[in-house]
């Protein structure tokens, strides 16, 4: 399947093993991606609450990129941000034919346009999995099964609310698929209070204690609730649970929370049979050796 | 007719004891609400179950509580729906989160949500006298901004869903805070800029919002609660520049910025650029800047030591190849007097190939 691919800037910036993961995995699942080197910053909520009519055209612009690649089937993403940001963008350009005209003028002198219609989408990897490839063609391509990990998902905020907005209607299971995922890869998934809460990353420079406390609380609940590590669809929630952990330990009376943080990509490509040094799992704060050593024991089937 | 499984929380603070899960059963038919199903157990099984109720159609938002964990008015929720929904066959019903209960499914609205409504000062604070013997009169699509803020029925099903309030128990809140912007946003109100200095200064206002959209997703009137608050920042940092020590306003503009200098988001200069009001230098030398600045330096220390972030990444970012027309975006957007605004509240997710829907909101200040 050839798809146009947005990688968004933090899995180029900070979060680098996320972006070089996601490109190992994808020709394991017959993923053509076909990068939009041009496209910018999905604003991440933050241009939205400055200036609608900025958001919006500067999401069109990706969109109208994305449109024009030849033969992809949609738009892919990898990070929940950047869904939730665009889908809400994309909500209000196919609502109106006018609004949609007012934002296309400012794309006219790149020669490019947004043309709305139900045949285009914008999916993250995580729904690409489960609804595109399918489940089933994922278990098949399974080469080592992670038996025997207790894997706590996380959502990301902006990728299971709000869920009219994010196609629920016609996709009610989008809040259960990393939940069906780690069962399919062969792991456990763990049962928790946090996984579709909030990371807290929006509000780090902004309240710190309120967004420390809210990554702390989640990890440490994954943690007494026996998972070996955490996965993630998004880069936004790795920054916090990830390289904040340290940080946030104090946060909820911890002394430490040492809880790996995997992106979803990575623990797909472990299954899938990529070695973790390709999956660039040595670039986590919180040390993902016990993973590693998990995964070397399990026998490639 | 069906069966039906309540899991349904109980409490009495007169008995001394904890609060426990008891079980019923109810014969309803799935249309029906988990209301009803509330009020036949009352009223076959148990009459001491306590419930606040009264209109039956989500008009009066007395019956928030959770239903299968998320919150909700329990006559919105029709009883079949939420036993697709349940885990085990039973439909769990518990009290409104981030609030006391008083008992069973009754919590005390005064102690969380009428307090914090207060404390915006829920009331017009007229700019002008009114005319005498005559009331103010506004033109319609004036107070349109303002429909979505006043459709609030007080239920507090957004507080008690509240991610936020979950570990800053002060934050003011989805609820109040969007009954803050129905005042904001009225043409009427002489204090725009008092208020929104008040709410972004205060570190459990505007800018303790996480953008989580619990509140959005299960507000039964569509108030959209978030976005209200979203709307008291564009008019906090927009119409009036107000720089508070939250750094609400530097990140924002540090964003921004960013956005249009290198056309994707360059995090190594995020954190310097919010703490200097969007000014890498002064976020870098105004001791408040660099005293929060130290504060991340551990946490920029691990990020280099891990191999995620490298030197020259976090000096280097390189510009889109096109980025002079993302520069052009903005230049044209920015430049404009009016803000072009599409509001899906008013005219409908379908419904907006109709004249009206596009509302160019004037700038104020």
């Amino acid at each position: 399947m050839r798809l146009a691919y947005w990688p968004g800037c933090v899995s180029r910036g900070f979060t680098p093993e996320l972006h070089g993961s996601m490109a190992k995995v994808a020709p394991l699942l017959d993923l053509e991606l076909v990068e939009l080197d041009r496209a910018n910053c999905c604003g991440a909520g933050v241009i939205a609450e400055h200036n609608q009519e900025l958001v919006d055209t500067l999401n069109a612009r990706t969109f109208a990129m994305a449109q024009r690649v030849d033969g992809a089937a949609g738009m892919m993403n990898i990070c929940s941000t950047c869904q939730g940001a665009q889908s809400e963008c994309q909500e209000r350009l196919d609502a109106s034919s006018e609004y949609r005209a007012a934002v296309n003028t400012h794309l006219q002198p790149e020669g490019l346009s947004y043309e709305s219609g139900n045949y285009w989408w914008n999916k993250n990897f995580l729904w690409i999995l489960a609804e595109e490839i399918g489940f089933e063609t994922v278990g098949d391509r399974v080469k080592r099964p992670l038996e025997g990990l207790r894997i706590a998902p996380f959502y990301g905020c902006y990728i299971v609310r709000p869920t009219r907005r994010l196609g629920f209607d016609e996709h009610p299971g989008r809040d259960e698929y990393l939940d069906q995922l780690i069962e399919v890869l062969g792991a456990e998934p763990v049962e928790y209070a946090g996984a579709r809460k909030c990371c807290g990353f929006p509000v780090i420079t902004m309240n710190r204690t309120t967004s420390l406390r809210q990554a702390g609380r989640h990890v440490a609940d994954a943690i007494d609730a026996g998972a070996d590590c955490m996965v993630t669809p998004c880069p936004l929630c790795h920054l916090n649970l990830d390289m904040q952990q340290p940080a946030a330990a104090r946060f909820v009376e911890r002394d430490q929370l040492d809880l790996p943080v995997l992106h979803l990509p990575q623990m797909v490509g472990l299954a899938l049979g990529l070695e973790p040094g390709e999956l660039g799992m040595g670039k986590h704060v919180v040390s993902t050796r016990d993973v590693v050593h998990k995964v070397a024991r399990l026998a490639a089937a | 007719m069906a069966d039906f499984q309540l899991k349904i929380r109980r409490f009495d603070p007169e008995s001394g004891e904890a609060a426990y899960w008891a079980d019923y059963g109810v014969d309803l038919p799935p249309e029906r609400s988990v209301l009803d199903g509330i009020l036949q157990v009352k009223d076959r099984e148990d009459a001491s179950l306590a419930i606040r109720c009264s209109c039956r159609a989500a008009i009066c938002g007395s019956c928030g509580v959770r239903i299968n964990g998320k919150s909700a008015l329990a006559c919105n929720t029709r009883i079949g729906d939420a036993a697709e929904r349940a885990r085990n066959g039973a439909i769990t019903v518990e009290p409104m989160g981030n609030m006391p209960v008083l008992k069973d499914l009754v919590t005390d609205m005064e102690a969380v949500h009428w307090k914090k409504v207060r404390r915006v000062v829920p009331w017009l604070l007229p700019a002008e006298e009114p005319p005498d013997n005559q009331e103010y009169i506004v033109p319609a699509e004036a107070m349109l901004d303002v429909t979505q803020a006043m459709a609030c029925i007080h239920c507090g099903v957004c507080v008690s869903t509240c991610l936020s309030m979950e570990v800053d128990p002060d934050f003011i809140g989805p609820a109040a805070l969007a009954k803050a912007y129905r005042f904001v946003g009225d043409p009427r109100d002489g204090e725009h800029e008092a208020r929104l200095r008040d709410l972004a200064e205060d570190p459990h206002g505007i800018y303790d919002c996480t953008h989580c959209f619990a509140c959005v997703e299960v507000c039964p009137k569509d108030v959209a609660p978030m976005d209200q608050i979203m709307r008291l920042r564009r008019r906090a940092t927009a119409d009036f520049e107000i720089k508070d020590s939250n750094n609400g306003y530097g990140h924002e503009k540090a964003f921004l910025n960013i956005v249009e200098r290198w056309g994707t988001n360059h995090e190594a200069q995020l954190l310097p650029r919010s703490f200097g009001d969007g000014s890498l230098v002064k976020g870098q030398l105004s001791p408040d800047g660099a005293k929060q600045l130290t504060r991340e330096l551990p946490t920029a220390f691990r990020g280099l030591r891990s191999g995620k972030v490298t030197p020259r990444k976090a000096l280097l970012h390189p510009k889109l190849p096109d980025q002079r027309q993302v520069r052009r975006i903005f230049n044209e957007i920015e430049s404009k007097d009016e803000r072009l605004e599409l509001n899906l509240y008013i005219v409908g997710e379908t419904g907006a190939d109709e004249e009206g829907a596009m509302a160019e909101g004037g700038q104020e200040a």
